[in-house]
Order: C-alpha cells, then sequence, then structure tokens
C-alpha cells in the first residue's frame, strides 16, 4: 500500500494529443474484451455491485482526450470509449493516475474527494458502489493482461515495472508489506 | 499491557488489509441495516464474514460485528438474526446499541460477549455500570464528546473497559442521537444504518466550484482550491445575519495519535479507528501509523510522527473533545 498520497501524476499532454486522433473502436472492442476476462475471474465484483450491475457508469479521465462508459451488465460488461461526453448514471472525474491508482487500491477514494483529486457526479451511489466493488475485488490489471498476453507476458511485466518506477503511476497493485 | 487498536473494514479486502497491518481487532458490519454504515457495496454477506472471522484468528487478530442501529418496531427480527448469525460466525464480540437488543443478546446468546457502541452514548459510570449490571457489558466505546480527564474519572469508578476512537470522521452531535441526516432525507444513521444516504446525495462542479445537495438542499460550496468536506449537515456552510460558516462544525477530522500516552494513563483499554466506509488503502496507512504509535509507547520510545493529514476530511485534523481548549 502506498504510505500517503502524493501528487498525482498527469498523463502527458503531447501523448495525450497523440490520443486525439488514435481510431476508439478498437480500443473500446480490446477494453470490452478485457474487462470481460476480468468478470469470470472476479464475480464478487458484480454481486457487491448489487443494484448497481445494470446501470452504465462514466469514468472520465481528465488528462485523456476521451472518456470510458463502463456497463457492467450483470456480469458481461462493456466498455465503450468515446470522445463525447458519455452516458451514464454516474460520472467519475479524475486524472488517469489516479483512477488506475484507486482500482490497484493505491488511493484512498475519499481522501482524493477531499483533495478534489476526485469528482463524482451524478449517482453517488452507483458511483459508491463502484468503488467499494472495486476495492474489494483486489484487482491487478498489469497481470490480468499479461494473463492472457501467453509468452509475453514476462517482458510486459518488466516493461509494466519500468513505466511505474518512472512515472509514479500505480500500473499494478502495490505489494503489501509483510504481515506485523 | 499493549492498548488494543481496534480496526475498521468496509469489506473483506479491508479485513485481510487491517489484519496484515497490525490491527489487534477489527470491527464490521453485515450488509444490511442493522450496522451504522449501510452504504451501497460496503459489508460482508454471511459467508464472507465467517471467512474473515477465520482469516483473522488464524493471525492472532479478533473480530468484533457492530450490531448497532436501533432495531424498527415489528422488524425486530432482523436484528436478532444478526446476533445469532453473529454468534455462529463465531466473533469474538457483538458491538450493540439498542437496550431490547442488549437484553435479546443477553438472555439468547449468553455466552456471546457484548460490547456497547458508541451509538449508546453512555457518558458516565453510572450509566455504564448500569449496562454491565443489567447486560454483562464488558466494554463500552465511548461518545466523542469526552475529556481525557472525564474519561479517567469513568474509568476510575467502572470495571468495564473502555474503547475510545483516535482517528476519523467526527460526529458533533452525542452518538445515537443525531436525526439531523433525517430532515434532509428521511434516513437516519440510527433507524437507518445511514447518515446523507449516498441517493440522497449529489455534487455538480462548474468552473472549478463544487456544490454538494443533500436532499435537493445546497449545503455547502467549495472554492476550485478548497478541500471538499463529506456532505453531512453537520459539516455543511450555512448563512445567517449575514454571515456565513460552518454553523455545527468545520469539516475536519480526529486525530488523538500524541494523546495515547494520556489515554494510557486515564485507563483506557482500547483505541478506534473511525472508517468502515474508507478504501483498504487508507485502513491500512492508518492502522500500522497507530500500531507503530502503541508499539512504541509500550517499549518507552517517543511517539512518532504521523503522515495521515492527507488523508482526513478538509485536510485537517483536531484532538476534538479529549481537549477542551475552549473552556
Amino acid at each position: 500500500m502506498s504510505q500517503s498520497q502524493a501528487l498525482i501524476p498527469l498523463f502527458p499532454p503531447g501523448l495525450a494529443r497523440v490520443l486525439r486522433v488514435i481510431p476508439l473502436a478498437p480500443l473500446s472492442l480490446s477494453l470490452t474484451a478485457y474487462s470481460q476476462k476480468i468478470a469470470k475471474s472476479h464475480p464478487s465484483l458484480f454481486r457487491r455491485l448489487g443494484e448497481f450491475d445494470h446501470v452504465k457508469f462514466v469514468l472520465d479521465p481528465v488528462d485523456l482526450p476521451f472518456v470510458i462508459c463502463l456497463a457492467p451488465s450483470g456480469g458481461v460488461p462493456r466498455v465503450t470509449v468515446t470522445r463525447g461526453k458519455g452516458d451514464g448514471v454516474a460520472r467519475i472525474s479524475g486524472p488517469l493516475a489516479a483512477l488506475i491508482g484507486l482500482v490497484h487500491g493505491a488511493y484512498d477514494g475519499d481522501a482524493l474527494f477531499f483533495s478534489r483529486d476526485l469528482v463524482v457526479e451524478g449517482d453517488t451511489g452507483a458511483a459508491l458502489a463502484l468503488r467499494n466493488a472495486i476495492d474489494d475485488a483486489e484487482l491487478d490489471l498489469a497481470q490480468e493482461i499479461a494473463a492472457i498476453s501467453g509468452p509475453f507476458s514476462g517482458p510486459l511485466l518488466h516493461l509494466t515495472a519500468f513505466i511505474q518506477r518512472h512515472t509514479q503511476v500505480y500500473l499494478t497493485r502495490p505489494e503489501e508489506a509483510e504481515a506485523w | 499491557m499493549v492498548m488494543e487498536i481496534v480496526c475498521p473494514a468496509g469489506t473483506p479486502a479491508a479485513l485481510r488489509a487491517a489484519v496484515k497491518a497490525g490491527a489487534h481487532t477489527v470491527y464490521c458490519g453485515f450488509n444490511d441495516e442493522t450496522n451504522a454504515r449501510n452504504f451501497p457495496g460496503l459489508n460482508f454477506d454471511r459467508q464472507e464474514m465467517r471467512e474473515g472471522i477465520a482469516f483473522a484468528h488464524a493471525h492472532g487478530s479478533k473480530v468484533l460485528i457492530a450490531i448497532n442501529t436501533f432495531p424498527r418496531a415489528g422488524n425486530e427480527a432482523i436484528w436478532h438474526r444478526a446476533v445469532a448469525d453473529a454468534e455462529s460466525c463465531h466473533v469474538d464480540a457483538v458491538i450493540l446499541a439498542d437496550l431490547g437488543l442488549l437484553d435479546y443478546a443477553a438472555r439468547n446468546h449468553p455466552g456471546l460477549r457484548r460490547h456497547l457502541s458508541v451509538q449508546a452514548a453512555a457518558a458516565n459510570a453510572d450509566v455504564i455500570n448500569f449496562y454491565a449490571q443489567t447486560f454483562d457489558v464488558k466494554r463500552v466505546v465511548l461518545p466523542r464528546v469526552l475529556s481525557v480527564q472525564e474519561i479517567a474519572a469513568i474509568n476510575a469508578e467502572t470495571e468495564v473497559e473502555t474503547e475510545v476512537f483516535v482517528f476519523g470522521g467526527l460526529c458533533v452531535m452525542a452518538e445515537g442521537r443525531c436525526s439531523l441526516s433525517s430532515y434532509a432525507t428521511g434516513l437516519s444513521p440510527n433507524m437507518n444504518g445511514v447518515c446523507s444516504p449516498a441517493n440522497h446525495v449529489e455534487y455538480r462542479e462548474d468552473k472549478g466550484v463544487l456544490d454538494a445537495r443533500l436532499g435537493g438542499y445546497t449545503i455547502h460550496r467549495v472554492g476550485q482550491n478548497e478541500p471538499a468536506p463529506y456532505p453531512t449537515l453537520c459539516k455543511g456552510c450555512f448563512g445567517a445575519s449575514n454571515k456565513s460558516g460552518h454553523l455545527f462544525e468545520d469539516p475536519v477530522s480526529l486525530n488523538a495519535e500524541q494523546l495515547i500516552p494520556q489515554l494510557q494513563k486515564a485507563g483506557v483499554t482500547a483505541l478506534k479507528i473511525e472508517g468502515r466506509q474508507r478504501s483498504r488503502s487508507y485502513v491500512a496507512q492508518v492502522v500500522r501509523n497507530f500500531r507503530g504509535a502503541v508499539d512504541a509507547l509500550e517499549a518507552g520510545r517517543p511517539m512518532p510522527e504521523g503522515m495521515l493529514t492527507r488523508l482526513s476530511e478538509g485536510q485537517a485534523m483536531t484532538t476534538g473533545a479529549y481537549k477542551k481548549t475552549w473552556r
């Protein structure tokens, strides 16, 4: 776990400009397949969403030129990346590094809210359910990608660790300290 | 004897994080209205509770289950079932507030250790001794309205163990007696387990200014670089007589870390951390901090400087009523 919540790094503006022109349909398809793989290995995540497992969420990385619309669809999630505002009952906005850090349990959601690094709009109950469900799932996005990358998994994890070291973005779940 | 760190867990992952971070004891609740943190996506179903308790016991930690809301007339069975299920999950104690539920637990589950919740607002030795004699309550969680001297006075007159809050959100009202939330939403922590229920909360940010609305009422507005508080009426910013300000209390968190030696001298048994609604990241950081503090005290080392400001509401901290400097 992180020792304290330092300044949240922002996505490099130059790279963000490149993302303005990339086609989004393949990204949507890839993220949908990826999220369905995660859904299979973490079914409790959707149980914890309760009444909100069929609503749509908008995840808005404020330093990227698009938003991510997530429809949990009762355990068969669909992801749509769009350059518009997106459509959902709740919108969670913050730097990409904050959103990824939340998924990995590196940051505390309330603390990011207090510091205004994270903004929640729309149905606060839905946003809270998603936050709590993801926090409990103890996800590691890099490990999930590596698991479907066959012979590339090793180099991929090394690359992830390299980027994490140089950007201070929590691309993997922080190692837990030894038990007390 | 080392003071006991009692740590919150809103999810099984948070419970594991608390245990690994050094919590002597973890408290949690079932995923229904029987506990005072009945929030979406939070808490434990019966199977998760059973597994969580087994995990904690295997690592030498205890688990307490908070069943600390007040049963509604005609629906007492929900609370009775929670007490029975807590016992069958092999919990170390239940935390109760309601007199009727305490009586029910004492009669029907005499082997189940009972703690008195902060929701009961037991703030003097007479009432604490009454709970001990009548319902065999072994520990009381003291309300956050007492000074260290008052806590010492209570401990001098009772054999009941005392547990005090040392970190986390503050309530301005005597716990168990606040209905502010229900005036705006119809729901209160005492009856429904929710203060400012999430489905009544709405945030709007426009040009960096963040508005928080509760039940349709704007309760505070913060500027671009100001820290945001929780959307509770007690932390609301209101206008009256051409002035605006925090009518009830400022948005700050309790941090009594530096008072731990005094609390030990006052006879306190256990130190409680608030925040079952918080993440496993919060749990791990706060528990490590406080476990380090009590171990330092035990070893005769100076109290370490904490690093918890960013985790605090309003990014500000207070020692609350423990030091009543306004007196």
